[in-house]
C-alpha cells in the first residue's frame, strides 16, 4: 500500500498546536516502547559482564532510549494518516491535532542525531553505529516501506525493536558477539506471535487503515498457523543462551517453564477461531462459521497469548539481568 | 486550517502550555550540559588514571 490515505488538510493538521503541552511532545516518543527498550538495552549492557563506569552505562542506556524515542516520533509523523484511522492510535498527538506533523519529524531528526552523536562521543562508535542503523531501519525501512507493503512487515521490521540489547552489549564492550545476537534473536522471533496475537482481535482496525497485517492479507487461519510456527522457533532459541554461556540456572527455569506455557497458548490460538469473525474471506464458508461463543473463545485465546508473550519476554530478560547483577554463573552446556 | 476560537481562555491555555514547553526545553538543555560535563570528567579521569602510551 502506498501512502494514499493522506489526510485532508482540514483533518490532518488542525492548527491547535499553540496549546500543545510538553507531555504531548513526550508522547511522540512512545514512552511505553522506550521503557521496554531501556529494559532490554540495560540487560544487554549488564549481561556483557564487562566493567563499565556507572555514569557511562547510564548515558548509554539514555542514548538508546532517546534514539528509540526519536524513531517513534518519526514513525508518528509518517504514520499520522494510518493512526487517524485506528481507534488504538487515533488519540496520538499528531492525528489528534495537538502537534504538527513537521514538528514531530523535526523532533525525531534532532533527537536521532543527538542520541547517536552523544553515544559515539561518550561511549563508542560501534554502539552508535548500531543505534543509527536501528533508527534508520525503524523509521525508513519499517515505517516508510515494509509497514504499508508486506504482511511480513512486523517480522522484518521487528529487527529494529530487537537490536537494543546488542547496542547495550556493544556499549559495554565495544563488540557484539554471539550472545548479544542471541538476545536480539529472542526479541526478533518473539515479535511475530506477539503482534499477530494482537492483530487477531483488532483485525478490523488494521483493515480499515489499509495496513497489510497478516490477518488482513492472508486471513486469520494462516495467521494462527504462522503464530504457531514462530512460537515453535522462539522457544528453542530462548533455551540457547544456556548453551553459550549467557543464561544461568534461573534463566533456564524461566525459559523452559515459560516456553512450555507459551507453546500451549500458541497451540490454543492455532486450534481456535480467533480472528475468523473479522475475516471477510471466511464469511461464506460453512467450515468457518463462527458462533458468538467461538468468537469469544478465539478472542480470549489470542488475548491470553498476547498478554503472556509480554510476561515471557519480561521474565527472560529479568532473569538475565538478575543473574548478571547477582553474579550468578552462566551455564555453558555446550562445553 | 481549523483555527481555535480566539478567546481569553484559549490565550491563557496557550500561554500556560508555552511556559510548560519552555521550562521542559530549558531543563532538557541544562540536563544535557550537565551530562556532557560529567561524561568529560569521567572520560578525562579514566585517561589520567590510565594514560595511553
Amino acid at each position: 500500500m502506498s501512502k494514499t490515505l493522506a489526510m485532508t488538510p482540514e483533518t490532518a493538521q488542525p492548527d491547535t498546536t499553540e496549546t500543545a503541552r510538553w507531555q504531548d511532545y513526550f508522547q511522540l516518543m512512545k514512552p511505553r516502547v522506550m521503557s521496554l527498550v531501556v529494559f532490554t538495552g540495560l540487560t544487554g549492557l549488564l549481561a556483557a559482564r564487562a566493567p563499565i563506569h556507572p555514569v557511562l552505562g547510564a548515558i548509554a542506556v539514555l542514548c538508546i532510549a532517546v534514539g528509540a524515542g526519536a524513531s517513534g516520533a518519526l514513525n508518528m509523523w509518517y504514520d499520522a494518516d494510518i493512526d487517524q484511522q485506528m481507534r488504538r492510535t487515533r488519540g496520538r498527538p499528531v492525528p489528534a491535532g495537538k502537534v504538527k506533523g513537521e514538528e514531530a519529524a523535526s523532533l525525531g531528526v534532532v533527537l536521532s542525531l543527538l542520541s547517536v552523536m552523544f553515544l559515539g562521543f561518550a561511549i563508542n562508535w560501534f554502539a552508535a553505529g548500531l543505534l543509527a542503523f536501528t533508527i534508520v531501519f525503524y523509521a525508513v525501512v519499517y515505517t516508510m516501506w515494509l509497514k504499508r507493503w508486506t504482511a511480513q512487515n512486523i517480522v522484518i521490521g521487528g529487527l529494529a525493536g530487537a537490536l537494543p540489547p546488542a547496542i547495550g552489549w556493544a556499549a559495554a564492550t565495544g563488540s557484539a558477539p554471539l550472545n548479544a545476537w542471541l538476545m536480539v534473536a529472542i526479541i526478533f522471533f518473539w515479535t511475530p506471535p506477539h503482534f499477530w496475537a494482537l492483530s487477531l482481535y483488532v483485525t478490523t482496525d488494521y483493515a480499515k487503515a489499509g495496513v497489510p497485517m497478516l490477518p488482513v492479507v492472508k486471513g486469520a487461519k494462516e495467521t494462527r498457523r504462522q503464530i504457531l510456527i514462530y512460537s515453535l522457533l522462539l522457544v528453542p532459541i530462548c533455551l540457547t543462551p544456556v548453551l553459550t554461556g549467557l543464561g544461568g540456572p534461573i534463566y533456564l527455569a524461566v525459559a523452559a517453564l515459560g516456553g512450555a506455557v507459551f507453546l500451549i497458548l500458541a497451540w490454543r490460538v492455532f486450534a481456535s477461531k480467533a480472528g475468523d469473525a473479522a475475516d471477510p474471506r471466511v464469511a461464506d464458508r460453512a467450515l468457518y462459521d463462527v458462533t458468538e461463543d467461538e468468537k469469544a473463545a478465539g478472542s480470549k485465546a489470542a488475548r491470553n497469548l498476547f498478554a503472556f508473550s509480554i510476561l515471557y519476554l519480561f521474565a527472560l530478560f529479568a532473569a538475565l539481568l538478575g543473574e548478571a547483577v547477582a553474579g550468578v554463573h552462566a551455564l555453558e552446556l555446550l562445553k | 486550517m481549523k483555527q481555535p476560537v480566539d478567546t481569553q481562555a484559549t490565550r491563557d491555555a496557550a500561554k500556560k502550555a508555552r511556559n510548560g514547553r519552555n521550562i521542559a526545553l530549558g531543563l532538557g538543555l541544562v540536563a544535557f550540559v550537565i551530562m556532557v560535563f560529567v561524561v568529560t570528567l569521567v572520560r578525562l579521569g579514566a585517561n589520567v588514571a590510565h594514560p595511553h602510551p
